[in-house]
């Protein structure tokens, strides 16, 4: 049966690509029953600390006035709460709301669990940047959530200690080499980063600022392009740093690489915009010293970057009042007080665009109180991210990098053969499921 | 490992390994080669709880920036940070947790010591069907049964309740079990027939002469039932989506997964774990003592 069902939906899915509105019979079959007036009660999980005061200003607010409640369940984050919202799913109990990564989207979609919100959410397009407003429609004429907020990758180093080894900031992945080996030379002891096999999100964000598109469609079919140019080239790059000793090969956010950072072991961080709350408890004696820059560029003309991290909030196929739901969705990630709500509670960066530059941002945050423009940096490297492309079983393609690139990290070996893993299991899982996946 | 140990009488059933009263022993080759297995074995079990006390008094400055076994200065800190978190849902997660676990065992309790006697006592057909399969349920590991369950309970409407967790953790395979082959140790069939020729009816036999012979291994299986659902984390993951009804097992996940934006919450976590093991620490030591009755109970002699 999923089967079936699958293929059929890749099928509506790819005929929206073509510009018909075929799904839209997929999000509205279910029923949108609140057609009147009376009080609805929406449940809604996420992750997101604090979400329950900004739920309290809609509550008050603009939901009482709808009579729509929305009850927060907090939720905790990761892949395995994908898995919790397909079984409830299957059960038909999912609740209303969902908060979902946009890698996740995908997977949601293709198991028929997200509404097409398209007509529901007014012109909540216009706040985002196209880039980011792409990953919720997947491409096609409908809408599976709206975005809440974004993870554009950008370059963090010590200040002092790029000043004391008379290093400068690199701008291109070369210079990001050398600079390595320069510290190296330097202070053998001390390492510029490491390549932490254990973050498929940090990869996933490289390749994407190369320009790989791991997953698209064509015609009837999925186009799986992990172990494509320009992720090879990413994968060789830092393959290569590791296996020459350039820069450490051990994984991210383990209490020995917050010693490293901490101390100054390590004395840069490729990470995004989210990187100074986990500084803050990574890191707490450096507070002060860091500084924020774009990511190097492959070539100097370039001006990109990837995103690692942000998410969505999507209403459910179970749901019975849907519309009711895309409202707050809406309201939640693009009216400027939950937005200001958000911020403030909750510390996310949201994706609506005027909201990245007002309010809780025109103050940098409290880590990086040298860098005043911290966030007006920010906000203009966010309009540079490259598009993204997601498939229906990310999960699949992280489990593998974690081993394959944590193994060859380890031993210092090709990162080449970890890629091609990456891609033949990611591949072979589609099919298992049942999508048509084109040679 | 325990070969070259002092050879033992055959315990019996239900006797505290070790205690045997044995012939006189041999005289004390200290085993060195085992004693020193153990005492590692015992070394790698602690060091880790080791870990976790000293880590809790750590503050959030102190974790990952001074020596592992050093002691920090910030348990009350940490304490009153974890009481404040959420308003204090923390000793919420902990009162559900003694909830489910507390009652959950209580009841499994009950259910295994009345099949295991109804096992072990009566001949009826199919029993050793029964057993069988309750075998093959010993050997299944709970994990794997959450999702159909999930299921079930859905059909039935009674997720995201205290029902959804306490239903399916109530009756242990290995509890019942664990009854069967104590109360076929522990009651024996003449006491059962003395009973019988008295007059007594089923029940009486059963709540007024086997169950107090069978308290210890009941005590038993309490125990163990208890810690399972303590510890348990796939069922109650997939049955609640209130984070007020959580357990503490979930509660201290959601601590961790707070998504990318937010740093992970170690030291609140840590002194949550540390906390979170006081209440097991405490109820061992407390049923310890009806470990011993073991020795003393037994109607008859042999």
């Amino acid at each position: 049966m999923p089967y079936t069902k699958r293929r059929r939906l890749v099928r509506s899915a790819v005929a929206l690509v073509l510009g018909t509105t075929a799904l839209a019979a997929c999000g509205t079959e279910s029923g949108d029953s609140e057609g009147g007036s009376g009080p609805v009660s929406l449940t809604y999980w996420t992750w997101t600390p604090g979400m329950d005061k900004v739920v309290d200003l809609w509550n008050k607010g603009p939901g009482k006035e709808d009579q729509i409640t929305v009850t927060v369940k907090k939720q905790a984050s990761g892949d395995t709460l994908i898995t919790k919202i397909l079984t409830a799913h299957k059960a038909g109990k999912a609740p209303d709301l969902v908060q979902a990564e946009y890698q996740a989207l995908p997977t949601l979609v293709s198991n028929d669990a997200l509404a097409d919100i398209s007509e529901n959410v007014g012109d909540a397009e216009s706040s985002f940047a196209d880039g980011v407003w792409q990953q919720t429609t997947l491409g096609t004429d409908a809408v599976y959530a709206v975005p809440q907020d974004i993870g554009p990758m950008m370059f963090f180093y010590r200040e002092d200690l790029f000043k004391q080894y008379g290093l400068s900031v690199p701008t291109t992945w070369d210079e990001f080499a050398e600079t390595a080996r320069e510290l190296k030379k330097a202070a053998p002891d001390k390492d510029l980063t490491t390549f932490s096999a254990s973050d498929s999100g940090l990869f996933a964000g490289l390749a994407q600022q190369a320009g790989a598109k791991w997953w698209t469609t064509s015609g009837d079919q999925w186009k799986v392009s992990i172990d494509d140019p320009a992720t090879r080239k990413v994968a060789k790059f830092w393959g290569g740093l590791v296996k020459e000793g350039a820069i450490d090969n051990q994984p991210m956010y383990t209490p020995s690489w917050n010693k490293a950072l901490n101390t100054g072991k390590q004395i840069a961080w490729v990470s995004a915009v989210w990187a100074p709350g986990t500084l803050t408890t990574a890191a707490p004696d450096t507070k002060g010293k860091w500084a924020m820059a774009p990511l190097p560029q492959w070539s100097a003309a370039e001006n990109r970057t990837g995103s690692w991290g942000g998410s969505s909030t999507a209403v459910t196929t179970d749901s019975e009042h849907q519309r009711a739901a895309a409202k707050f969705a809406a309201w939640l990630n693009t009216d400027s007080e939950a937005l200001n709500a958000l911020a403030k509670e909750s510390g996310i960066y949201p994706a609506a665009k005027n909201a990245q530059t007002s309010g809780a941002f025109l103050k940098p945050p409290a880590y990086f109180s040298n860098q005043a423009d911290f966030y007006a940096k920010a906000a203009d490297i966010a309009e540079t991210t490259a598009p993204s492309a997601w498939g229906p079983n990310v999960n699949v393609a992280y489990t593998t990098f974690k081993d394959a690139f944590g193994a060859a990290a380890k031993n210092k070996s090709d990162f080449g053969a970890a890629l091609s893993e990456m891609q033949a299991d990611t591949v072979a899982d589609m099919k298992k499921q049942g999508f048509e996946v084109a040679r | 490992m325990s070969s070259l140990a002092v050879p033992q009488t055959d315990p019996v059933a239900g006797s505290t390994p070790g205690a045997a009263r044995g012939r006189p022993p041999l005289r004390r080759r200290t085993a060195l080669i085992p004693t020193v297995t153990l005492l590692l074995g015992a070394l790698y079990c602690l060091l880790p709880v080791a870990w976790v006390v000293i880590a809790a008094t750590k503050s959030g400055r102190e974790l990952f920036s001074t020596f592992t076994f050093l002691p920090g200065t910030g348990f009350a800190g940490n304490v009153r940070d974890l009481s404040a978190y959420r308003d204090g849902v923390y000793w919420q997660w902990m009162g559900n947790s003694a909830l489910h676990a507390g009652l959950g065992a209580l009841l499994s309790a009950c259910v295994s010591a009345l099949s295991g006697y109804a096992l072990a006592t009566y001949r009826f057909r199919g029993r050793e069907t029964i057993f069988s399969v309750l075998l093959a349920g010993v050997l299944m590991p709970p994990v794997i049964l959450a999702v159909p369950q999930y299921l079930l309970l859905a059909e039935a409407d009674l997720t995201d309740s205290l029902l959804s967790v306490l239903l399916p953790q109530i009756l242990s395979p290995y509890g019942v079990y664990l009854a069967r082959v104590y109360a076929a140790a522990a009651v024996p069939a003449d006491v059962v027939e003395a009973g019988r020729m008295d007059g007594a009816s089923e029940w009486r036999i059963f709540t007024r002469i086997a169950l107090p012979m069978m308290i210890p291994g009941m005590v038993t299986v309490f125990l163990f039932q208890f810690v399972a659902i303590w510890n348990n984390f796939l069922l109650p993951y997939i049955m609640l989506s209130d984070d007020e009804r959580f357990p503490i097992t979930l509660g201290l996940f959601t601590l961790l997964e707070q998504g990318a934006n937010s740093p992970a919450l170690y030291t609140l976590v840590i002194t949550g774990a540390f906390l979170a093991v006081l209440p097991l620490v405490a109820l061992f030591l407390v049923i310890q003592r009806f470990w011993s009755l073991d020795l003393l109970s037994g109607a008859v002699k042999s």
